[in-house]
């Protein structure tokens, strides 16, 4: 057998499963699709001594908005419901368009919206859309529930800002700016594998058709999602031309520091970072700027 | 230490109930409890792609969930479809398209595109592509499996008999 011996649990309420890890700590890891958890056990990176199975949880499955408009998805949500969800479609494109991109239809029918994003993997492109996107997730404990901004939630390789007797419940993304535009570009050997570099761009377009607001959030680059903000700075204020995105796309390579593997040198994803960084500024105006994008 | 527990899990219509470790792997615990050797394993980190089944009618990697996770559920595993003397359409056309050699990733890829030609056999280039996408083939260069799917799709589509 390829995972260590642990004790198992299914508990069937959050409440049961927040008592279990109030008691085990960490010793106990969750269980939420188990896609990337699951291989880290066969290989024994992880031999966790308790596991807490969150399946039985159908409470944690479902996708709402919410009456303020924003859009509200359990963390035990698989991928491929959101994935063919018209709701998400509607509300974050963004993360309608990302979905398949998401490893393969495999995985997407049993890894979990929430599991992405609490495993920090810095390759997940969750992690980057949620920081683009503004979300907030949902952390639950025993000793109370806080909000914790995706911005703040990232501290590192495969680490969150989860306690251990922490559950990570919901995620919300806030409604879509008017004129909002947006696009994930990635670069990937094949379908099936991380993207060598990824960034996601979330951009809004004032009544001028000057630049309110822009993002450029990096998967793969580093220790969690990335953020350019020097770069994007460059943009607001001004209206959008080839030059001035050119320009902003050159100038993410400052605020990145990628390490190299036997896929990619550093020199290679930072080429591949500001060709990305440009194609996706190009596609979020243009979809800023098209008339179909105005707001739920 | 970890105790075994009790499972019930129908597979291809069949009833099972089993005592296994809660680290069985579902892909184990198929092969080894069961003796439905037709589900392959191949990198057993959810890569290959071998191994897939379908749970609850949704195709996933077998060995990324433990046996003690499908108590309850229903699983269809490769042994579903044809028989030898009787292959099922998708399982006639690879034969016809000589969409295998070795054949050691054939289960995973039937266990995948079925459930996608069971909902639609009106496919796009990109359907196809997609339908494909988690599965390795170190043979064939997917092109015979791509031929494979289509023609399938042309025998479900027409109500083929199987």
């Amino acid at each position: 057998m390829k995972p260590a011996p642990f004790e198992y649990i299914a508990p069937t309420t959050v409440e049961e499963a927040l008592g279990h890890l109030t008691e085990h700590g960490y010793d106990a890891k969750v269980l939420a699709g188990g896609q990337s958890l699951i291989p880290m056990m066969n290989f024994r990176l992880a031999q966790p001594a308790v596991l807490v199975d969150l399946n039985k949880l159908a409470e944690l499955s479902f996708i709402r908005s919410d009456k303020d408009g924003e859009l509200r998805i359990g963390a035990m949500t698989r991928h491929y419901q959101v994935e063919h969800d018209d709701l998400v479609a509607e509300h974050a494109p963004l993360i309608h368009e990302a979905m398949p991109k998401i490893a393969t239809p495999q995985i997407r029918s049993r890894g979990t919206f929430g599991g992405s994003i609490a495993h920090a993997d810095p390759a997940a492109e969750l992690t980057a859309i949620c920081v683009a996107l503004d979300g907030r997730f949902r952390c639950l404990s025993e000793r109370g529930e806080r909000w914790v901004p995706a911005k703040e939630f990232f501290l590192g390789m495969f680490t969150s800002a989860l306690e251990p007797d922490e559950i990570l419940v919901e995620i919300a993304i806030p409604p879509r700016a008017p004129r909002t535009g947006w696009a994930l570009e990635e670069a990937v050997r094949r379908a099936i594998d991380f993207a060598l570099v990824g960034v996601s761009a979330v951009v809004t377009l004032d009544a001028q058709d000057r630049c309110e607001r822009a993002r450029l959030v990096f998967l793969s680059v580093g220790d969690g999602p990335v953020e350019t903000v020097k770069a994007t700075e460059m943009l607001v204020g001004k209206e959008i031309t080839p030059d001035l995105i050119r320009a902003a796309a050159e100038a993410v390579t400052a605020e990145l520091d990628p390490s190299a593997d036997i896929h990619a040198s550093v020199k290679y994803r930072l080429h591949l970072a500001r060709v990305l960084a440009r194609r996706a500024l190009e596609k979020a105006f243009a979809r800023a700027a098209a008339p179909g994008t105005q707001a739920a | 230490m970890s105790k075994a527990m009790d499972v019930t899990v129908t597979v291809n219509g069949e009833v099972y109930q089993k005592t296994i470790e809660p680290r069985l792997l579902l892909s184990d615990f198929i092969r080894h409890e069961l003796n439905l050797s037709g589900t392959h394993v191949g990198c057993e980190q959810g890569v290959c792609g071998a191994c897939t089944i379908l749970f609850d009618g949704m195709p996933v990697r077998s060995c990324l969930m433990l046996a003690v996770q499908a108590d309850g559920h229903e699983i269809r595993t490769v042994e579903d479809l044809g028989t030898m003397e009787n292959l099922h359409p998708l399982q006639e056309a690879f034969q016809e398209t000589h969409a295998l050699q070795c054949g050691f990733c054939t289960s995973g890829f039937l266990m995948s595109i079925l459930p996608v030609l069971e909902e639609t056999t009106d496919l796009s280039e990109e359907d196809l592509k997609r339908a494909l996408e988690g599965n390795l083939c170190r043979c064939t260069g997917y092109q015979h499996i791509r031929d494979a799917v289509q023609l399938a799709a042309e025998k479900m589509s027409s109500g083929g008999e199987s």
